[in-house]
């Protein structure tokens, strides 16, 4: 009851308290089970540059589209106290623009016309994201059935930009971006997801999106009355997720060298509400924190590398990431904490000086 | 009594709520667009067997939606119930061919004949549906964890389940089939082949199952009390927590029920596939909610007709089939066209809605 004048530092990290045990608990079994697992060595790779390796650098590098997937959609949920379950499908869009641009100009990839292409398919993909989130804003539509539009047919259109062909690109610009820069030791995708990070970290910084996001996610009605414009929050957000789409889909093709409107991203959207959820972020929108949902997203990744490592069939994977999903949100849930505090509150009074601890 | 007259005197006021509104739109909708399908295309639209193979093919989903039809009404979502289904598929089909493990000595040692496999599979296919809807539920209702968390956990878990099950798919015995797959024919709706033999209209059992399933759902949300119950959570959890209804049974029940439907689904998949593979009915979770959400559900919650949602399913099929037909025969018009189609829909709902709040306000 006491959280808000009581500890207060300590109740704004306690949320990240189940992504960081999460991982904590990855990192423990991991340990046991390999020691090796988490050993990072120095290799050279195809073009005679000394690159990183392990898995914990493949951990940190395969978790990229999820976390800067997951960064737009804490601000969506946050926003409009739902989900976009269309990430996937427009990230799948934006990879097809993406690759379209790049093939126009037959065949000659130069550096402008990257930068071209990320800039059209980066609009392409807030255009969408606008159209979703004017549904959910002006229409008053659930975020998710807004959304189940484009994810019914988003793979369709990325399907049909491309003419029903799933082209390859091959240039050293592309796999610069999907894989390593020549002479940096750093795979790229890595460095993307910093710069967003960092892009995020100063926009809250030095405006008030972020406050403002939550005002509206708490209570839209009240949050008019004091002069934030709900409407255009709600759209602001939606728009700044299509933007993360286009980067996810731009590196989901640059790591590939080619655009599959199937394959691409797929079942990522949930992966994404699930790295919230874990990050402790309500799925009912209101208070967020992006810090939670980015450890949530590694923490994902982390779980399914491990399973890959444990010679675990990827078909199968899901279902060992289901009951460990079921646990730690179990875990998490209020009612067990209750329960928990319950019992600790019994022990207390047995043992007042364990009580006294808990206080503090 | 006087409650009766009260009800009376709103209703004639108001001639439509809700519900009856977006119910009647729906209907009007698919019965338009069937009829203009009709009189462009004609060929295959004429003919009543086209409508019965658009039963038969979605038999499933009807039940699936169904299903999810009852626990959107509560407010909540799941959305396992397209694996389960496939998860139920698969092991039906390995319980015919007799090679599922434990359940395959099982099987050997009872000296089970042919029927009784049937029998079997299908008890196995309600108790994994109830299990599925058992765990949810509880979880969801009692320990009050998010339901999309819960059941995207529940969809990994039944679509892995199936690979752990068995990677190849596979396939039941033909004779065995050939009992399942038994077709109820009604002549008096047959027409003319080529050869001007009458052949008579078929039907699966599936679609009996189906429809005699959204009968008895439609009786449980009009006359039930836990029907009306389910309508009174999700309109207001507060007010049906302060009028006496047990929200956490109600919520649970909902589940129950929704994964009881989806292994009931399941069965019915394999009646009319015949087939386990692991990418059996994929995307039908979100089949079934665009057809709930066309048929006038609302996901908000207290607002949905499952009569709606039948018509929602067979809406969603003839626009496929009327693309399919229409010569659009690139693979991506089909579902671009069903997303402008729930598009339009959706937009419908929402000036509905919109539409009550001025009224509300207004007064």
């Amino acid at each position: 009851m006491n959280k808000n004048t009581k500890g207060s530092a300590l109740a704004n990290y306690s949320q990240l308290l189940v992504p960081l045990i999460a991982i904590l608990l990855l990192v423990i079994f991991n340990l046991f089970r390999d020691p090796s697992f988490f050993s990072v060595g120095i290799t050279t790779n195809n073009n005679g540059d000394p690159v990183l390796q392990g898995n914990l650098i493949s951990i940190l590098n395969g978790a990229s589209e999820l976390v800067i997937l997951s960064m737009g959609m804490t601000l969506v949920t946050a926003a409009s106290g739902g989900q976009d379950i269309s990430v996937g499908a427009l990230a799948a869009i934006a990879g097809s623009v993406f690759v379209k641009v790049l093939k126009s100009q037959g065949g000659a990839i130069s550096p402008v016309l990257v930068v071209g292409a990320f800039l059209l398919c980066c609009a392409v993909a807030m255009a969408f994201g606008a159209f979703n989130g004017a549904l959910v804003s002006v229409f008053n539509i659930q975020p998710m059935i807004a959304t189940l539009i484009l994810f019914t047919c988003g793979r369709s259109i990325a399907y049909w930009i491309n003419g029903g062909a799933t082209p390859t690109i091959s240039s050293p610009i592309i796999s610069a971006i999907g894989s390593f820069v020549p002479g940096m030791p750093v795979p790229t995708p890595i460095l993307i997801v910093i710069l967003m990070g960092i892009f995020f970290a100063l926009l809250f910084r030095f405006t008030t999106l972020g406050l403002y996001i939550q005002t509206v996610g708490i209570n839209q009605g009240a949050a008019r009355l004091n002069g934030i414009n709900a409407v255009g929050i709600k759209l602001l957000s939606f728009i700044l997720l299509g933007a993360c789409c286009s980067v996810a889909g731009m590196i989901g093709v640059s790591r590939l060298g080619l655009i599959n409107h199937e394959t691409l991203l797929i079942n990522i959207e949930m992966d994404a509400i699930l790295a919230v959820a874990i990050g402790g972020n309500s799925l009912g929108g209101g208070k967020f924190r992006m810090l939670g949902s980015v450890l949530g997203a590694y923490a994902i990744q982390a779980l399914t590398i491990t399973l890959y490592a444990m010679k675990v069939p990827s078909t199968d994977v899901k279902a060992y990431k289901a009951v460990v999903i079921v646990l730690l949100v179990v875990m998490g849930s209020p009612k067990v904490k209750e329960t928990v505090e319950r019992l600790r509150k019994r022990a207390g009074g047995k043992r007042p000086a364990g009580a006294g601890k808990e206080a503090a | 009594m006087n409650n009766a007259d009260k009800t009376l005197s709103v209703r004639r006021r108001e001639p439509l709520t809700d519900t009856q509104l977006l119910l009647t739109i729906t209907i009007c909708i698919f019965v338009g667009m069937y009829v203009l399908a009709m009189m462009i295309w004609g060929g295959g639209f004429k003919k009543p067997q086209m409508l019965f193979d658009m039963l038969n093919d979605n038999a499933y989903l009807i039940i699936i939606s169904c299903g999810l039809t009852i626990v959107m009404i509560t407010g909540s979502i799941d959305i396992s119930v397209g694996g389960v289904t496939a998860l139920v598929a698969m092991v039906g089909v390995m319980i015919l061919n007799g090679n599922l493990g434990l359940f395959g000595g099982l099987q050997a040692a009872l000296g089970l004949s042919d029927q009784w496999r049937i029998v079997f599979a299908f008890v196995m296919s309600l108790l994994i549906g109830l299990a599925f809807g058992l765990v949810q539920g509880y979880l969801i209702a009692h320990l009050e964890i998010q339901p999309f968390i819960i059941t995207l956990a529940g969809m990994f878990f039944a679509r892995g389940m199936i690979t752990i099950v068995s990677v190849d798919p596979q396939k039941a015995p033909q004779s065995l089939m050939d009992i399942l797959q038994t077709r109820i024919e009604i002549p008096w709706l047959g027409s003319p082949n080529k050869k001007g033999v009458m052949i008579p209209a078929r039907m699966e059992i599936g679609v009996v199952i189906a429809l005699v399933i959204v009968v008895l759902v439609f009786l449980l949300l009009r006359k039930h009390r836990l029907g009306r119950s389910f309508y009174a959570v999700g309109g207001n959890r507060q007010s049906a927590l302060m009028l006496g209804v047990n929200v956490r049974k109600t919520r649970f029940m909902a589940h129950l029920l929704c994964g009881f439907l989806s292994g009931i689904a399941g069965f019915v998949f394999m009646m009319h596939t015949g087939a386990g593979n692991a990418t059996n009915a994929t995307a039908a979770e979100m089949n079934a909610i665009a057809s709930s959400i066309i048929g006038g559900t609302l996901l908000t919650g207290g607002v949905g007709n499952v009569i709606g949602t039948f018509f929602g399913v067979l809406t969603l099929s003839t626009i496929k089939s009327i693309v399919t037909t229409s010569g659009l025969r690139d693979p991506w018009w089909q579902s671009i066209t069903t997303g402008a189609m729930l598009c339009f829909f959706i937009l419908l709902q929402s000036l509905v809605l919109m539409r009550r709040g001025k009224k509300k306000s207004s007064k």
